[in-house]
């Protein structure tokens, strides 16, 4: 073997790979016969932004159905107790005067939800673990900040976003949610219709809970 | 200074490589005893990035884990998560899904290409070759990763592969995208090859440059790579058989010499062998459900898995290495002991008797030969 040959050889895969990245330079290698793989795959980041797969997760959010009160999380504090870094801070449920757990639209409610996203490594453990489907990810990701205390610390205000921006970002998956959702309903629904005949005690206790 | 110019004093010269080093693949330091441009003591210094991963698995339930094993060795995120997985399997006696076992294998497989095509770059990094084969490299390493994030949702922390399978089924199509790169592979790696392989600059640099011999390397409870370099066939894949392996037939590349040119080869061929495995493995996967029923209870509740009490060890052939969880369970829904044995770890730890007799610029390239990753070796 002539010494130099590897070197040559590897110089001539850099300037293919140089030729490639230009229209013309496409053109040129054409003409010689050689094949040209694909050509630039960097992309100008600030002006053009990459399409991200719809599984893609940053922070997670909270998801509410027809109003911000209307949320699916019960604070029940799953999520709490299973996050491996302890990001999530509950306080809750909510209390009435009479120190029974107040509801809005059936279903108890935190009083604040919180997200250190300082700590959260955006595992989906969470997401995982919810029995209400109320947690879901965020695919936000500009989100730097120059302190760590006020934008990092997310409340409940800044987590909550309705179901629709959930169907937005997330079709397939949120498709998904909704499905298991509405059959749960119905499933409820239809526990719910044939009882009422036979044992009258509950709803009075429902409702006293309710007033 | 001697007063006798005809006859000088050497004197021994103590240079501290690191820990902020751009050699150093992280937080790691080497304290280099020369003479001249010889090295006659090296001590490795680490613990710089200790985490306190193991203390932290034994305070969270078993699922919780998963995310932290991503940031063990980072670049190979769900060799990680496969490796607990089967420890866990093992603790507890979950069966896996047909369909998740051969997810888990494409995607283990997947992160050995990005691991040796990257580390590749890395090589070539610290021997002076700036960018150019370490940008290749990543042109490949980010379509894996896009894949990566298609399945999971996140490029580089998964946290995909689950006890009984993996956590979701991939998205439809997916597969197909795997098999049109898979089959597109070779003709990088053929390029690849052709800019490095019969390179004179890099033959001169690497041949005969930080030679682990057989013994020292068994010795040293070295594996992966970096032991098959030195000729001794132990693959785990092949010498346990852990999850479907055995259902594929594959070569071990081995070196001959153990010099840092064996290694970088024998990576390149192992690639070769993971892309039959990958192109296999494509073609049979079934359909089906992606976790078994076990395991999908255990991912939405992980504080209701008690495994009775006992031990499991799980091991993987990880691209970097032998990756072993050690898990001790007394009955709660924590373990009582987690352990983790990282190649990274055990291999670095081979480093002074590579490079004793070496020059200084040497030792820089053995430390990449090794392929280490920080997060691991610290943890």
């Amino acid at each position: 073997m002539i010494v130099g040959q590897g070197i040559f050889q590897g110089m001539a895969v850099t300037l293919k790979t140089f030729f490639q990245t230009y229209a013309w330079g496409r053109v040129l290698l054409r003409a010689v016969g050689v094949k040209p793989s694909e050509g630039l795959v960097t992309i100008e980041y600030p002006d053009v932004k990459q399409k991200h797969h719809e599984r893609f997760r940053v922070f997670p959010f909270l998801v509410y159905d027809a109003s911000p009160d209307d949320l699916r999380c019960v604070s029940c504090k799953i999520c709490e107790q299973e996050c491996p870094p302890q990001c999530i801070h509950i306080t809750g449920p909510a209390k009435d005067e009479q120190g029974r757990p107040a509801k809005a639209h059936g279903r108890t409610y935190p009083v604040e939800f919180s997200i250190d996203t300082s700590i959260c490594m955006s595992c989906r453990i969470c997401v995982d673990v919810c029995p209400f489907d109320a947690i879901e990810m965020d695919n936000a990701y500009e989100l730097s900040s120059d302190e760590r205390k006020d934008s990092m610390w997310m409340t409940k205000d800044a987590l909550l976003k309705p179901n629709e921006y959930f169907q937005k970002i997330k079709p397939a998956e949120a498709a998904e949610v909704d499905a298991r959702l509405a059959a749960k309903a119905a499933k409820a629904a239809a526990a719910a219709a044939p009882k009422p005949a036979a044992p009258q005690t509950p709803p009075p206790a429902s409702a006293a809970g309710a007033a | 200074m001697s007063p006798d110019a005809a006859t000088p004093v050497s004197e021994l010269l103590e240079v501290s490589l690191g820990p902020q080093h751009p050699s150093t693949h992280g937080v790691f330091r080497m304290n280099a005893v020369l003479d001249g441009e010889t090295i006659v003591k090296l001590k490795p210094v680490m613990g710089y990035l200790h985490r306190n991963h193991e203390q932290i698995g034994e305070g969270t339930s078993y699922i919780a884990s998963f995310p932290f094993t991503d940031r063990l060795d980072y670049f190979c995120a769900m060799s990680n998560n496969l490796g607990l997985a089967l420890a866990i399997e093992r603790l507890g006696g979950i069966a896996v899904s047909e369909r998740g076992e051969y997810l888990r294998v494409i995607m283990a497989e997947l992160t050995r290409v990005l691991n040796h095509v990257a580390v590749t770059g890395f090589l070539l990094n610290d021997m002076g070759a700036f960018g150019t084969p370490l940008l290749y490299a990543f042109r490949e390493r980010e379509k894996i990763l896009d894949f990566f994030e298609a399945a999971s949702g996140s490029r580089m922390m998964c946290n995909y592969v689950r006890p009984g399978g993996v956590r979701v089924d991939v998205p439809p199509g997916w597969c197909d995208q795997v098999r049109a790169f898979v089959s597109g592979f070779p003709r990088f790696l053929d390029e690849f090859e052709t800019l490095l392989t019969q390179n004179e600059i890099i033959r001169q640099r690497t041949q005969g440059v930080g030679v682990l011999p057989k013994a020292l390397a068994v010795n040293a409870s070295v594996t992966g790579p970096l032991l098959r370099a030195s000729g001794v066939n132990y693959d785990i894949r092949k010498a346990d058989a852990y999850s479907i392996y055995a259902r594929f037939p594959f070569k071990v590349p081995l070196g001959t010499v153990g010099d840092v040119y064996d290694r970088y080869y024998v990576r390149i061929l192992e690639i070769r062998e993971s892309l039959k495995i990958l192109q296999q493995a494509l073609k049979e996967i079934p359909d089906g459900p992606s976790v078994s029923p076990k395991g999908a209870a255990l991912v939405k509740a992980p504080r209701t898995f008690r495994p009775p009490k006992g031990e499991a060890y799980g091991r993987i052939e990880a691209p970097k290495g032998e990756l072993g969880f050690y898990l001790v369970s007394d009955g709660t829904p924590q373990p009582y002991r987690y352990h983790i044995r990282a190649p990274s770890f055990v291999n670095l730890t081979i480093l002074e008797d590579m490079c004793l007799g070496q020059k200084v610029a040497d030792a820089i390239v053995i430390l990449g030969s090794i392929d280490i990753v920080m997060g691991e070796v610290d943890r």
